[in-house]
């Protein structure tokens, strides 16, 4: 039974075949999950600002994101804008801009619910204490906030990167879709080839998503003490 | 109001931007300067459209597929393989995403409103596959009998439509329907005449005893609607690889292997016109 494993990846480039694909996924993953981060924070900062006409816009997109099915937005991006106004992108391009519009979304809703949250007492202590504006946002907020931060973002993380499968509808080859030429080539000399694809796709999602989860543990252990 | 109108302006340049290079959208002429061609196919449906283990593109389709680009380039290499799934077949070519379909693409009337098919270079018809023990070789041998189908393909329509004697067992998934034909639920199994040539082959206590049956369908290479050039060229290619049985050659390197030898070639090939 194992021997049939073997061969599995052992025949001609399989194995590095699904390297590629992992690197497909993990390109789309790190680059979208890092500019969700970097536009995430100032977008979450808005939200939770004065500015009442920004608030609604940004509101808007939220919402817009969050009702979207990301398969949706993904076919918008690589078919309708090439078939309706001519812009031709490529399914790497889209898969990190629809990615980085829904997690920058998400990211700054979490911002804002994390700043919020903090009570109003906290800006107004740090300001009767002579801090200015910037060490009231910077040495009292940020601080705070991030703790309450943490376990949306770290969610949000891991779900993002097990969303990135769908880019295979619009033909880019990741981790599963490469998983998946291979078993159905290779289905009919080794039956179990399904069980040893997949099952050695599943350690590496978990590979990758674990140690988010231990980190996230990890600095929550440490701020809590 | 000074605003308002720069608006306008700006709307309708780049409105005319998008009009002019729409009408420059890659036919024959562009793909001979671009020096590649974007064809889309299968990667997960041997032995149609696959990529084996070396990660190369291999099957049917894809044989073709490099002969044409051979023809356009004199090379096999100046292709740009775009991988497809059945439901955005269309939708690849309306976006502009790749300049022709070779993925097993059966032609109807309805896909024709939207795409353009050139010549078909194989054809397709029911067929229904049975245990060797139980043999069924006509449809009159199913009467009384159960027959699976996969809802919503050609052969559900079919005996829904002309035989309604015959009690349909249907299913949702391919996978589900095979298994139920061999755990015995039924008499018979009716989809595809060529996807029944591969599952018997590697099934060796089914065969297809029905081989052709109902309508035959054709598939064929299809292009963006409005692209002539293409469209003539490609058909014109395939009626000259029909004469010089270029097809034959191509189902031997990758049909036969999946088919088994008990499969006549003809049940699947265009005939040549003579």
């Amino acid at each position: 039974m194992l021997d049939s494993a073997l061969s599995v990846f052992r025949m001609g480039r399989n194995m590095a075949r699904l390297m590629e694909g992992l690197g497909v996924t993990l390109e789309i993953s790190v680059v979208a999950v890092g500019l969700s981060l970097i536009f995430g924070v100032p977008l979450g900062l808005m939200m939770a600002g004065s500015n009442r006409p920004l608030k609604w816009l940004l509101r808007g997109y939220l919402e817009f994101v969050r009702v979207m099915p990301i398969l949706a937005l993904l076919f918008i991006f690589y078919y309708s804008l090439s078939k309706f106004w001519n812009i031709n992108l490529s399914a790497l391009t889209v898969s990190i801009f629809v990615f980085t519009l829904w997690g920058a979304a998400e990211m700054g809703d979490l911002v804002r619910g994390a700043v919020t949250s903090l009570p109003r007492h906290q800006w107004d202590s740090a300001r009767a204490l002579g801090l200015s504006e910037g060490q009231v946002s910077f040495r009292v907020i940020i601080p705070q906030a991030i703790r309450r931060l943490l376990p949306g973002v770290i969610n949000l993380t891991t779900r993002m990167i097990k969303t990135t499968p769908f880019v295979f509808f619009i033909n880019l080859p990741d981790l599963l879709k490469v998983g998946q030429q291979i078993v159905e080539v290779s289905g009919l000399r080794y039956p179990l080839a399904s069980v040893w694809v997949y099952g050695f796709i599943f350690i590496i999602y978990f590979v990758i998503c674990y140690p988010i989860s231990l980190f996230s543990r990890y600095l929550e252990r440490r701020w809590a003490s | 109001m000074r605003r308002a109108r720069f608006l306008i302006v700006a709307l309708a340049l780049a409105l005319a931007m998008i009009v002019s290079v729409k009408a420059q959208a890659g036919d024959l002429d562009d793909i001979k300067a671009a020096g590649k061609i974007r064809i889309a196919v299968f990667g997960d449906k041997p032995p149609f459209g696959f990529i084996d283990e070396n990660g190369a593109n291999q099957g049917y389709d894809v044989y073709l597929a490099k002969r044409l680009v051979t023809d356009l380039f004199g090379s096999p290499d100046k292709v740009e393989w775009v991988l497809v799934e059945a439901a955005s077949r269309i939708e690849v070519l309306q976006a502009n995403k790749a300049d022709l379909v070779l993925a097993n693409f059966t032609v109807t009337a309805e896909r024709a409103t939207q795409v353009d098919f050139a010549k078909p270079y194989m054809k397709v018809a029911l067929g229904v596959a049975s245990p060797k023990s139980a043999l069924i070789s006509k449809v009159e041998d199913l009467k009384g009998k159960t027959l699976i189908v996969t809802k919503g393909t050609t052969s559900d329509t079919y005996f829904s439509k002309n035989h309604p004697e015959i009690k349909l067992l249907k299913f949702d998934q391919n996978t589900e329907a095979f298994n139920a034909l061999r755990d015995g639920r039924a008499a018979g199994l009716a989809h595809d005449n060529t996807f029944l040539f591969a599952w018997t082959k590697d099934n060796v206590n089914f065969v297809t005893g029905i081989d052709f049956l109902g309508d035959e369908d054709t598939i064929a290479p299809a292009v963006k609607k409005g692209q002539t050039q293409l469209l003539a060229w490609v058909s014109e290619r395939i009626e000259k690889l029909i004469a010089e049985g270029f097809f034959e050659k191509a189902y031997a390197a990758t049909l036969a292997p999946a088919f088994g030898p008990a499969v006549d070639p003809k049940s699947v090939l265009i005939e040549k016109l003579n």
